[in-house]
């Protein structure tokens, strides 16, 4: 059986107040990127319905309620 | 020293694992799923006008732009914001993730993910093609939507807090897997049930319909842990590369 080989691990950034203020903004607009695929009208792509009706079969493959 | 990585790094790695996820799990979704869901709004258009509404109402966008261009936008779009929350999650949560392999570690955590916000939502609210659901109670099912999925994470933090209270590999096993079935069969019942699909709608396309969704999510998430591990591990390789010096640990 071949050896496994596992890379060592690498080193992640401590734990911040700088690295939680930065991570809590990277997750408001990831959040608002989920938001914009899944349930957003318009509020936010400012775009009509735009949109909404572009994405909508991947709203429902993707197991979001749609209509 | 090994190489510190910065946190742009890290999530530079998740946003383009997630769009590799993403164009897969989309690719899968045409093949599988838009047969689907034409089929679907095929007999959603016989309704209509068997009930005397105003049929064939102006599209803002066409069938033939939904079901690609429309269609891999969506899954990319949504795949980039998974792999940006794994990076996230990753960064955050990695020392207390107790294995020493950066692989194990991120493949842990999309697997967490999709347990967590694929699965569990699932089963209890199984997705729903058109011509399905009830447009009235659209507001309802998008907040239980929200609330078991918050629920299946809070389920496998319970499955870890659990298993993390024995030593011995089996009762860890065993532990683990009743916290995360308690907190899941709690949600379950409490959530309100929605049962909306017509008597008249075809049992055999609902299930192909749900099948196809569930395997798009299963390949986001798993091409999304991959994807996401290999590039932690290129990251390492090249580290290890640049800095041969302090890279290795002395040992001499
Ligand atoms: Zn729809």
């Amino acid at each position: 059986m071949p050896k496994t080989h596992t890379a060592r691990p690498l080193a992640i950034p401590a734990i911040s107040t700088r690295l939680l203020l930065t991570a809590a903004g990277v997750a408001i607009l990831l959040l608002a990127l989920a938001y914009l695929v899944a349930f957003d009208q318009g509020a936010l792509s400012r775009s009509g319905m735009y949109m909404h009706e572009l994405m909508h079969d991947g709203r429902h493959l993707l197991g979001v309620p749609c209509h | 020293m090994p190489l510190k990585l910065s946190f742009g790094r890290l999530l530079i790695a998740g946003l383009l694992a997630g769009l590799i996820a993403g164009l897969l799990a989309g690719t899968f979704a045409y093949v599988a799923g838009e047969p689907r869901i034409d089929a679907a709004i095929a007999i959603e258009e016989q309704n209509t006008l068997a009930h005397g509404e105003a049929g064939g109402s102006e599209e803002l966008v066409g069938r033939d732009t939904q079901k690609n261009v429309g269609l891999i936008l969506a899954t990319s779009l949504y795949g980039i914001a998974m792999g940006g929350f794994l990076a996230t999650a990753y960064t955050l949560l990695r020392r207390r993730l107790r294995t020493g392999s950066d692989t194990r570690a991120a493949i842990g955590l999309a697997a967490a993910a999709l347990t967590g916000i694929v699965l569990v939502p699932f089963f209890k609210y199984p997705p729903n093609p058109p011509a399905v659901g009830d447009p009235a109670t659209i507001n309802q099912r998008t907040l239980s939507y929200l609330a078991v999925l918050v629920l299946g994470l809070v389920a496998i933090w319970a499955g870890v807090l659990a298993a993390r209270t024995q030593t011995h590999e089996w009762r860890r096993a065993t532990a683990g897997l009743t916290g995360f079935l308690i907190v899941v069969t709690i949600a379950y019942a409490l959530l309100p049930t929605t049962n909306e699909v017509p008597g008249t709608f075809p049992a055999a396309l609902l299930w192909k319909f749900r099948i196809a969704s569930l395997g798009t999510q299963t390949i986001l998430w798993t091409v999304l842990g991959l994807a996401f591990a290999g590039l932690l591990n290129r990251l390492a390789t090249s580290s290890a590369r640049q800095t041969p010096a302090t890279a290795e640990p002395a040992t001499t």
